[in-house]
């Protein structure tokens, strides 16, 4: 029975020692330990949040790269593209441009020639003519007298003038 | 060179606990009683002792450290002196005699009030000093940064765990937004419990937590911290219990309601109280039980020693178990009835 009545003595000293062990941890211990163990629990879920922020970053920034990548590799056959069909086309253009001349400069001279043939002819028929009265003159000086004659060489020979000049 | 020491160091205690009991076959006036014998070693006493020899000529020598005595008297008033005064029993004091580990006037007239520091008492600040320096270490450590900044070392490590346990698993989940408000009490409750459980279990020492005074005054405390948590909800639930007729709740919901509350707390104190008690009266019946088959016969005696230490060692383990389990279900329950004191208040009708 003894077991189950308390002691004063024990009763006041352990409340006494409760109160100050309350107060002493309280004020030097848990505040500093709790406040600590927050701070660093805290600390740590931020550095993960951040870490997880910054893979994500990292993530995207390669999707970005990869498309910026592939964006390029577009651009630069487009440019290929582009290159080759200013070049067919400048290709072709000179070579039409070429053609065009071509066909002026063949004309042109055959324009000429043409102008020239005419001009040669024209002498050649005034020489002719020139050289027709000369021997005209010549044939009339010597045949003056033969009528007849006259007349037929001069028939024949205007004959034979018409056939030159067409 | 040790081996040996230590061997001939037990052989001697062995000696010294067996030679008592084992030669007094032939005499009576030191007559086994095993419940006497484990009740003094689970009461508080006036003296930290350790054994007792009987000399060659009959007297007997007591290896004990003599502590020291606080007594109020109504005539008297204050007198301190040392219990060696007492010569353990065999001689009184400036009026005052010890008989089975207390102190009474021996004019019955006088009124005392015996505040010694008692074994309990000198165990339970020596237990404390080590709590509070050993938590005010940690604190200073955190303080400069070590486990805030960095990984936390030595004793943060054994420590924290136990915090974080008790935060968690304690006060969060029974006093919800108001945890931070009580945790401080409920670590405190939580190794002031602890540490003298585990002192308790250290051989020859006192058993601090198995004594009612103890739980009486840690209940107590918690009882007002219980009351001073509890608002207009808690009191309406046991004057005007809802969803009765009205003659249930004045014959029978008032009653048990209002015993309800003192029930909590005293459950608090007799249970920390009747287990840890019990752990020690095992462990002590255990080895009761050698000197017992001793006393009949001396073979018997040293066949079920080695039986009977195992047990004891057995029951030791289950007893260091039992000492966290014991501070943490005290501050468990603790925690659970401060939330019923302010549950409802905020979150609207339960029942």
């Amino acid at each position: 029975m003894d077991l189950l009545l308390p002691g004063i003595g024990l009763l006041f000293w352990t409340l006494l020692a409760f109160g100050m062990v309350f107060f002493l941890l309280r004020k030097y211990a848990w505040k500093i330990i709790i406040d600590s163990l927050s701070e660093r629990e805290q600390g740590i879920a931020a550095s993960l949040d951040a870490a997880k922020k910054v893979k994500a970053e990292m993530a995207q920034l390669k999707s970005e790269n990869e498309a910026l990548m592939a964006q390029a590799r577009e651009e630069r056959s487009q440019m290929l593209k582009e290159a080759k069909e200013t070049k067919d086309k400048l290709i072709n253009d000179a070579k039409d441009q070429a053609k065009a001349e071509a066909a002026k400069i063949l004309a042109d001279a055959n324009a000429a020639i043409h102008s020239q043939k005419m001009a040669v002819l024209t002498e050649i028929k005034n020489q002719i003519g020139n050289m027709v009265i000369e021997v005209s003159e010549k044939v009339i000086r010597k045949q003056l007298d033969n009528k007849a004659e006259q007349e037929k060489y001069i028939q024949q020979m205007a004959g034979e003038l018409n056939q030159f000049g067409k | 060179m040790q081996g040996n020491w230590l061997k001939s160091l037990l052989v001697a205690v062995l000696v010294l606990f067996f030679v008592p009991s084992f030669a007094n076959d032939h005499e009576e006036k030191t007559k086994l009683d095993p419940a006497k014998l484990i009740m003094e070693h689970i009461q508080d006493a006036h003296e930290f002792h350790f054994f007792t020899l009987e000399k060659k000529d009959g007297s007997e020598f007591h290896a004990t450290i003599p502590l020291p005595v606080i007594i109020y008297s109504n005539t008297k008033g204050i007198s301190i002196f040392s219990s060696s005064n007492f010569h353990h029993g065999h001689a009184s004091f400036n009026g005052y005699a010890l008989e089975e580990g207390k102190i009474h006037a021996e004019d019955p007239k006088e009124k005392i009030i015996d505040l010694s520091i008692t074994k309990n008492v000198v165990q339970m600040l020596l237990a404390l000093t080590l709590l509070v320096s050993l938590m005010v270490g940690i604190a200073n450590k955190y303080k400069k940064g070590q486990g805030v900044q960095s990984a936390p070392k030595g004793w943060q490590n054994a420590i924290e765990p136990v915090i974080t346990f008790v935060r968690d698993e304690v006060a969060k989940p029974n006093l919800a937004g108001k945890y931070q408000k009580y945790l401080p009490y409920l670590l405190t409750v939580f190794f002031f419990i602890l540490i003298n459980n585990l002192f308790g279990l250290i051989p020859g020492s006192a058993n601090v937590t198995g004594n009612i005074a103890f739980t009486i005054v840690l209940g107590v405390i918690s009882f007002f911290v219980i009351l001073f948590s509890t608002n207009k909800h808690f009191w309406g639930h046991i004057f005007w219990y809802p969803g009765v007729p009205m003659i249930v709740r004045f014959l029978i919901m008032l009653p048990v309601e209002l015993l309800g509350v003192f029930t909590k707390p005293f459950a608090l104190i007799v249970r920390l109280f009747a287990n840890m008690v019990a752990g020690h009266i095992i462990i002590l019946s255990f080895v009761a039980l050698i000197f017992i088959f001793g006393s009949m016969n001396a073979i018997a005696g040293w066949g079920f020693s080695p039986l009977s230490v195992l047990f004891a060692v057995f029951i030791y383990l289950i007893e260091i178990m039992v000492a966290f389990i014991q501070a943490f279900i005290f501050t468990n329950l603790t925690a659970v009835f401060i939330g019923q004191a302010f549950e409802g208040g905020h979150e609207g009708e339960h029942h």
